[in-house]
């Protein structure tokens, strides 16, 4: 692998930039690998880096059945925090909000990771309340939580109508929350891993299993079958679609969720601004558009769609609350699929299949944990124990009723 | 972002109804024998179907009342909804998740012609 610096940008200029190497090979699936990971999304790619950097397991395959990074990696609103209320959620989404601090400079690419600042707004009593709670409980576990009053939410963005139908009472602040690219976040991973051995098999796409005695020895794919001696399925919203190859079930569902964006504008909005109760996060891209999400669709689907009323509910309060926006024009919406457990936390777990490690159950909000949740999973897939961090979010989670209940602080009201 | 039948008030738009979650989840009879697993497996682990998939309605926003229905989960087309308690019908083997049954029926009517 070349490095990218200034260097290369120069010598690469003189011959028209037509002799870049190629990111990452495309190689035919080996018959063996000691680690095969079922998905190319963000969370995949750097359970391999890891795998291959940290744990020394470097025949690894990632198989992934369309294109790198086009299911929720491509498709979320690329938000970073940490600001959750339970100890075992701010171990894990803290432990990735300082992986990626140095991300960028560890992959030698550019994720273009800011952290602008997340402002999560209070509407009504009750939502002071919950910001009240979960701000100190942030604030106790190290990890930085500023209240805001309403002046102090206008004097951050200037743009917004305190008086509106959605009245803003108060703010919790995450100044080291933001947001990065999450393409690159995928590509940077997979080069990164790519150099190190890793053969990332795009167009492959996973029809069963070959499980003996109770151990899994390797996959059947769409491009013959592949012997391996772990895997790690990472397969997002179609883990339960996996799981029942493997011959059980999970405790998911899975709901689209869309998102979309404004045309390019100038800079108007330097943070991210979210909010529990009117169902809308925002914010704007460096390329000027703004990014909007909002909530899930009630039911369950994997049509990558999502409904039209949905767009209605977010977009309705962001024109209350920034009625700035009211002749912005939408360029793109898009649906992603996400798997949705019932505390909404992760399941970072082993499997009645030995050798098998499921990571799912993200929901609306993993984009924001790639790196620790690659990281995490990485080391129990390698030692065969869950790592210390993952460990609570075991699928036991679900007969012991040791859930990690974090409805209010995924940020979007489910 | 499709129609959902009521057996009650025929085809209306999704937006009128609330979803319930997978059909025909019993409860088991007799909770106090049976293991932790068991228990978590009844509350929490759901099927999740890519296809098609029994699932519970409300019409909220008009009759009020439960039905069960067919969906397909990839689509989004609704097969045939059925009253509580009734078995669910069974789509035609090569359904392609495009047509509900009401239009399948018609579509097949006119190839007859």
């Amino acid at each position: 692998m070349k490095k990218y610096s200034i260097f290369a940008i120069a010598r690469n200029a003189r011959t028209h930039h037509e002799n870049w190497e190629r990111a990452w090979r495309s190689p035919d699936p080996k018959p063996h690998y000691d680690v095969v990971i079922i998905g190319g999304g963000g969370h995949g790619l750097a359970t391999a880096y890891y795998l291959a950097k940290e744990c020394g397991i470097t025949n690894v395959a990632v198989i992934e059945k369309g294109w790198l990074g086009g299911g929720n990696t491509g498709r979320n609103t690329t938000i970073v925090r940490s600001n959750y209320l339970w100890d075992e959620s701010a171990a894990l989404y803290d432990h990735a909000v300082r992986l990626w601090e140095g991300l960028s400079d560890e992959l030698n690419y550019n994720v273009m990771f800011s952290q602008r600042g997340l402002l999560h707004l209070a509407h009504n009593v009750h939502d002071m309340q919950e910001i009240g709670r979960r701000g100190n409980s942030i604030y106790m576990n190290g990890i930085d939580s500023e209240f805001l009053s309403p002046e102090q939410v206008k004097e951050m963005v200037p743009i917004i109508n305190l008086n509106c139908r959605y009245p803003v009472m108060g703010g919790l602040l995450q100044r080291r929350g933001g947001t990065a690219r999450h393409d690159a976040v995928a590509w940077g991973y997979a080069r990164a891993a790519d150099a190190m051995g890793v053969d990332i098999i795009q167009n492959c796409e996973v029809t069963g299993f070959k499980i003996e005695g109770g151990v899994v020895k390797g996959v059947e794919t769409t491009r013959g079958s592949i012997g391996a001696g772990k895997v790690g399925v990472v397969a997002a919203g179609h883990s339960s679609v996996v799981a029942e190859m493997a011959g059980f079930r999970m405790p998911l569902e899975s709901f689209p969720l869309q998102a979309f964006v404004s045309e390019p504008m100038k800079p108007i909005v330097d943070c991210v601004i979210m909010s529990n109760a009117i169902h809308a996060y925002i914010s704007q891209s460096d390329k000027g558009e703004l990014v909007i999400g909002g909530s899930g669709d009630p039911y369950i689907s994997y049509s990558q769609r999502g409904s039209f009323d949905q767009i209605e509910h977010v977009v309705g309060p962001v024109l209350e609350l920034y009625p700035i926006f009211s002749r912005v024009r939408m360029l793109r919406q898009w649906g992603g699929i996400t798997d949705v457990t019932v505390d909404r936390s992760p399941i970072m777990t082993k499997t009645p299949v030995e050798n098998m490690f499921f990571n799912c159950g993200w929901g609306t909000g993993g984009f924001k944990a790639t790196p620790g949740s690659g990281h995490v999973f990485a080391h129990s897939i390698a030692k065969g124990e869950m790592h210390p961090v993952a460990a609570p979010f075991s699928m036991d989670r679900f007969h012991t009723g040791a859930l990690i209940d974090e409805a209010a602080a995924a940020a979007v009201a489910h | 972002m499709f129609l959902v039948k009521c057996p009650w008030c025929g085809w209306r738009d999704q937006t009128e109804f609330s979803y319930g979650g997978e059909a025909h989840i019993a409860r088991p009879l007799e909770p106090g024998q049976i293991s932790d697993q068991e228990w978590g497996d009844y509350i929490y682990t759901r099927t999740n179907t890519k296809g098609i998939h029994a699932e519970r309605w409300v019409h909220t926003q008009a009759c009020g009342r439960w039905f069960n229905a067919l969906r397909h989960t990839v689509t989004d087309v609704m097969w045939d909804s059925y009253k509580m308690g009734e078995d669910a019908p069974t789509p035609p083997k090569d359904w392609d998740g495009l047509t509900c049954c009401d239009d399948h029926k018609k579509l097949a009517e006119g190839a007859k012609k």
